[in-house]
């Protein structure tokens, strides 16, 4: 019985609850029991964004993250309200391009991505949060393509399916870094 | 995967309803529900329903009153300022033996409150709400599957008891996202012969309304409406109980609390304290009996909720002083965590001798 609970956080508009959708489909692909949880207070309506997300193979109690195996920080403010909730031998991701400090604790592993530059720098400026989520499942062990691509086709509308390759293209130069 | 897809709560209330048959939708914005009428306007005109952006919620609940007159399916939404809006229209139904579902997404009251998860409306609810003595059907789900399944079900026992259902819910429920099946246990309605639905000059007018000014009269409509409750009591009432068979501290909670207690208690067995749960999934009819059978083994229960203690007075009546009932609960918007409910387990555990 395994159970991650992951809590993605930044600012609205980065793809936050997006991110998290991807990988609640890509559970529910993968037959595990998922949440998906947004924040929906005033952050929604600008500033932070967060949404937690569980997978398991067990049924899910309490959908809400406090203490998550996996914290992906799109910005300082999250790094800074939850670097201190990972629970001990978790793992954190942050956007380094954002985000100039490092991670203090060390009893947790830290990967710093430069995703939001990667993004840019690959023409695709609003995709940071793929790019990191690309390395977030070549780190924590998940990144087959067929269900990826599974999931992706299951949060991308059909009225924005040309943007699949561009998201698959995103997770992947995450995964291969 | 199967069939199922991931759904917000709140959309899964709306597809399951439109899958009841219900082409009714009056409603006005109100976070955290605001989907659910976001939901009815993108798919009602598309199969032939009606979807209204009422002025108020005062207006939407007399619309509702209207289609429900009319014999149809129908249903408003709000979260816990509108519903209070909503109650002298709830209290007309109820006189009029109108059915119709209302759902409730509570968020922190009194007042305008905030916009986060809450179950302080547990008393409203399942007290009726508005004047008068009357009861609603309350459905608390737990789980998005459980938002679409009991609002089949709400539809289903307000037709059969002419009753308003209401699915009482909270802001996580509405807001989070959970694999759901839709392929859902659809009854058709009931004929009803009392629907105002135009005679046809073929027999004489059906009458819908809520004034009796004979005394005697209002007192046999409430002596028929009682007896139909009792049918309710007898037949509808739902609950899930949780490891409960060895049990020596039950906890009561429904909706998220129940969650977030499940969680606790399986805490709580790995320390060898023998916890269970009992979730009501009707908080009225509440499981009254479900609580009075436990009560003659348990040694302590626990109320869990989001609110200042509400659901406890019902645990208490129906435990009937035979074990200490003690509230775990947070409010304002705030969730009590597995770690809390954990915690009010040991002390019950302890204070019940249940070690």
């Amino acid at each position: 019985m395994s159970t991650t609970e992951i809590l993605i956080a930044g600012f609205g508009g980065q793809g936050i609850l997006f991110a998290g959708k991807f990988l609640a489909y890509k559970g529910l692909i993968e037959d595990k029991n998922v949440s998906w949880l947004p924040s929906y207070g005033p952050e929604m309506r600008g500033g932070t964004a967060s949404c937690s997300v569980i997978l398991s193979d067990a049924p899910v109690g309490s959908p809400i993250v406090s203490n998550p195996d996996v914290l992906i920080a799109m910005n300082l403010p999250s790094l800074d309200r939850y670097e201190s909730s990972v629970v001990p031998g978790g793992v954190i991701f942050t956007d380094s391009t954002l985000i100039e400090r490092s991670v203090v604790r060390n009893d947790v592993k830290a990967f710093a991505v430069p995703a939001t530059r990667l993004a840019s720098d690959n023409d695709m400026p609003t995709l940071a949060n793929m790019i990191l989520l690309g390395k977030v499942l070549a780190e924590c062990g998940g990144f087959e393509k067929e269900t990826v691509t599974a999931a992706l086709k299951k949060v991308i509308s059909a009225k924005h399916a040309d943007m699949l390759d561009l998201n698959l293209r995103a997770l992947s130069i995450g995964a291969g870094l | 995967m199967s069939d199922k897809v991931l759904m917000k709560g709140n959309e899964a209330i709306a597809e399951a309803a439109i899958i009841a048959g219900c082409r009714h939708y009056f409603g006005y914005p109100i976070t955290p529900q605001t989907e659910i009428a976001a939901y009815m306007a993108k798919r009602m005109p598309k199969i032939g329903g009606t979807f209204l952006q009422a002025e108020s919620e005062i207006a939407a609940i007399n619309m509702v009153y209207g289609v429900a007159a009319a014999g149809k399916r129908c249903m408003t939404s709000s979260s816990s300022p509108g519903i209070s809006l909503k109650g002298e229209g709830i209290s007309y139904m109820a006189g009029a033996d109108l059915p119709a579902l209302v759902v409730n997404v509570q968020r922190g009251g009194p007042g305008l409150g905030g916009i986060q998860p809450s179950q302080s409306d547990y008393f409203q609810a399942t007290r009726g709400g508005g004047h008068g003595d009357y009861h609603m059907i309350v459905l608390a789900p737990a789980s998005v599957q459980e938002m679409a399944s009991l609002t089949v079900k709400g539809f289903e026992l307000a037709d059969k008891y002419r009753m308003t259902s209401m699915i009482l819910a909270d802001g996580t429920m509405g807001q989070m996202m959970e694999p759901v099946s839709l392929e859902l246990d659809v009854k058709e309605p009931p004929e009803k012969p009392w629907a105002t639905t135009g005679t046809g000059m073929a027999r004489p007018h059906n009458v819908v309304n809520s004034l009796f000014l004979s005394p005697d009269e209002l007192e046999r409509t409430n002596f028929l409406r009682y007896e139909r409750y009792a049918q309710v009591e007898a037949n509808e009432t739902m609950y899930e109980e949780y490891l409960m068979d060895d049990a020596d501290v039950c906890i009561a909670a429904f909706g998220i609390a129940a969650r977030v207690s499940k969680n606790a208690v399986n805490a709580a067995r790995k320390e060898g304290i023998k916890a269970g749960l009992i979730r009501p999934i009707t908080l009225w009819p509440f499981p009254k009996a479900a609580f009075a059978k436990a009560a003659d083994r348990v040694k302590a229960f626990v109320s869990v909720e989001l609110s200042m203690g509400q659901l406890i007075e019902d645990v208490m009546l129906a435990v009937n002083g035979k074990a200490p009932v003690t509230l775990c609960n947070r409010v304002g918007g705030m969730i009590p965590s597995p770690e809390q409910v954990l915690d009010a387990i040991r002390k019950a555990a302890e204070n019940g001798g249940a070690r």
